[in-house]
């Protein structure tokens, strides 16, 4: 007969890994885990806005007969137990989807596919988290769960729009979180806020069941503290069978790796810069191959953007607006009828423009591992902040915010953000990894390989648990 | 439609609509706009295979029949 769980838990876990391990010998229950994520949650949400719902009874039953399973002999898989939480955009059966917003919930029957396959793979659904107002916006400032914070600095934004699950997994309230990612939604409140977080190539991860933004532009992925974490994750929505060696599978010699210089290092604040020059010193002394090249058209990459994404979101939320107008945040809502104006010969001009940039990045990785750039040129930006001072300039906060992550919607290829340390500020920065479409998982590979050479470069970055 | 008659009926029905905050949003998006048109000879635009296409920068400025 198995013994039962032979210790009380003396210490947060750091992370999904080191909490599975603790769970699949029994030496920490599930149960346990779950209370002390609830015990952050009740400690600091009311003042961060992390989650909008908690589904504390709910997440306690879940955890027992996870516990009850795996005393019996049953363990599933490192997701067995754990507690994630899922972005409010994303359905759960039996709960509101609120997206953000004062507009009227959805009430969904039935999980999302992302959602049954985290279940599957037994993870505790322990809630749902603050975003951006139906993820169109990228600091977290509008929406009708206040304000999103960010716990290295609560006058500055989390990021967004996927912020809440940036901050629950900084501050320790969950393990991994659901995202999704339409110009940067996952990447960039993990480097605002310092943790990790994967947009996977377009499609992989189904997004039925999630409130769209732009039917061509929406993936869905995983972000947590780290990229073993956020592999396990990945595997665990993907298909519901997380397992540790899917990662390792994958062999990492020397990387080639290509910097996209123009455009993208145009407007850097002075810490992005130094940070990414660390990191690329690092992997360099490491023994892997950098050089610099030219994505062709990226300087486009912004109009085309607009030009899919805002006529997408006016057709979904067309029958919204007329009837609820008055519940979406005043430059929510002006974004969205913005669209309503596109024209569609514009539209399809995008489309045919989205096709040569997906040329252009599969032209660039010919012959590398990934790209390697920042994921955000700037720190977290203080909340309410219209625009931000890069150098002597002041630029516009959201177009600057997108500027590095958006051209990899527009073409579909996998991407991930991961910390590269702390700026002079005390603010994350993060670098961004891009692989081939279809190469997810070779790009966690290279990303693990990637965060070891950092960590031994620069020393231990990104957010503890507090 | 070329830009400046889609900026002014754009602003106009903004302006019947009661929503004049839209109006300098619809300024930005006309430049986005004319910037995006004006790259379809780099992005190859399909009408520039034919001989006698109108310019590409504004295939359609008169209205087809």
């Amino acid at each position: 007969m198995p013994h039962p769980w032979i210790t009380r838990m003396t210490k947060t876990p750091g992370s999904l890994r080191e909490a599975a391990g603790l769970v699949e010998r029994r030496e920490v229950s599930p149960v346990e885990l779950t209370r002390a994520c609830l015990d952050r949650i009740a400690a600091g949400n009311a003042d961060l806005h992390a989650f909008i719902t908690v589904m504390e009874e709910r997440a306690l039953a879940v955890a027992a007969r996870a516990e009850r399973s795996i005393a019996a002999g049953t363990y599933r898989g490192p997701l067995h137990g754990i507690p994630v939480s899922v972005k409010d955009l994303v359905d759960v059966a039996g709960t509101p989807t609120t997206a953000g917003s004062r507009v009227p919930p959805r009430m969904p029957a039935h999980d999302a596919p992302v959602v049954a396959n985290l279940l599957r793979a037994g993870a505790v659904i322990i809630g749902k988290t603050n975003l951006h107002e139906f993820a169109l916006g990228t600091t977290s400032d509008e929406t009708a769960f206040g304000a999103v914070r960010n716990p290295h600095d609560r006058t500055r934004s989390a990021g967004g729009s996927s912020s809440g699950a940036a901050v629950a997994l900084l501050e320790g309230m969950c393990y991994g979180s659901v995202g999704t990612d339409t110009g940067g939604s996952i990447r960039i409140p993990a480097a605002a806020c310092g943790i990790t977080g994967l947009k996977p190539t377009l499609g992989e991860i189904a997004s039925d069941g999630v409130v769209p933004l732009s039917s061509t532009l929406d993936h869905v992925g995983p972000m947590a503290r780290t990229v073993e974490d956020t592999a396990l994750m990945f595997h665990a929505m993907l298909d519901g069978e997380p397992r540790l060696d899917r990662l390792s599978a994958e062999a990492v010699g020397p990387l080639w790796l290509g910097v996209p210089a123009p455009y993208f290092f145009d407007k850097l604040d002075d810490e992005v810069v130094r940070l990414f020059g660390e990191a690329r010193a690092a992997l360099e002394r490491a023994g892997h191959t950098i050089g610099d090249l030219a994505i062709a058209h990226a300087e486009r990459t912004a109009d085309v953007y607009l030009h899919i994404v805002l006529p997408e979101a006016a057709w979904y939320h067309g029958p919204l607006l007329e009837q609820h107008a008055d519940k979406y945040s005043p430059g929510v809502r002006l974004r969205l009828e913005m669209g309503r104006y596109i024209l569609s010969e514009d539209y399809l001009r995008a489309m045919h423009a989205r096709a040569a940039l997906r040329r252009a990045v599969d032209h660039a990785l010919e012959g590398l591992d990934a790209l390697l750039l920042p994921a955000l040129p700037i720190g977290a930006p203080v909340l309410g902040e219209a625009s931000v001072s890069i150098g002597s300039a002041r630029e516009p906060v959201r177009a600057t915010m997108l500027r590095l992550t958006q051209l990899f919607n527009v073409t579909g290829h996998p991407a991930i953000a991961i910390p590269c340390g702390l700026g002079r500020d005390g603010l994350p920065r993060a670098i961004q990894l891009v692989g081939h479409r279809g190469g997810t998982e070779r790009l966690l590979a290279v990303a693990a390989t990637v965060e070891r050479q950092i960590i031994a470069g620069a020393g231990s970055v990104g957010g503890g648990t507090g | 439609m070329d830009i400046a008659a889609w900026l002014a009926r754009a602003t106009a029905d903004a302006d019947v609509r009661g929503l004049p905050d839209l109006k300098p949003l619809l300024d930005t998006l006309a430049r986005a706009t004319q910037a995006l048109r004006d790259a379809d000879a780099e992005f190859r635009h399909p009408a520039g295979e034919h001989a006698d296409a109108a310019p590409l920068d504004h295939p359609h400025d008169q209205d087809a029949g």
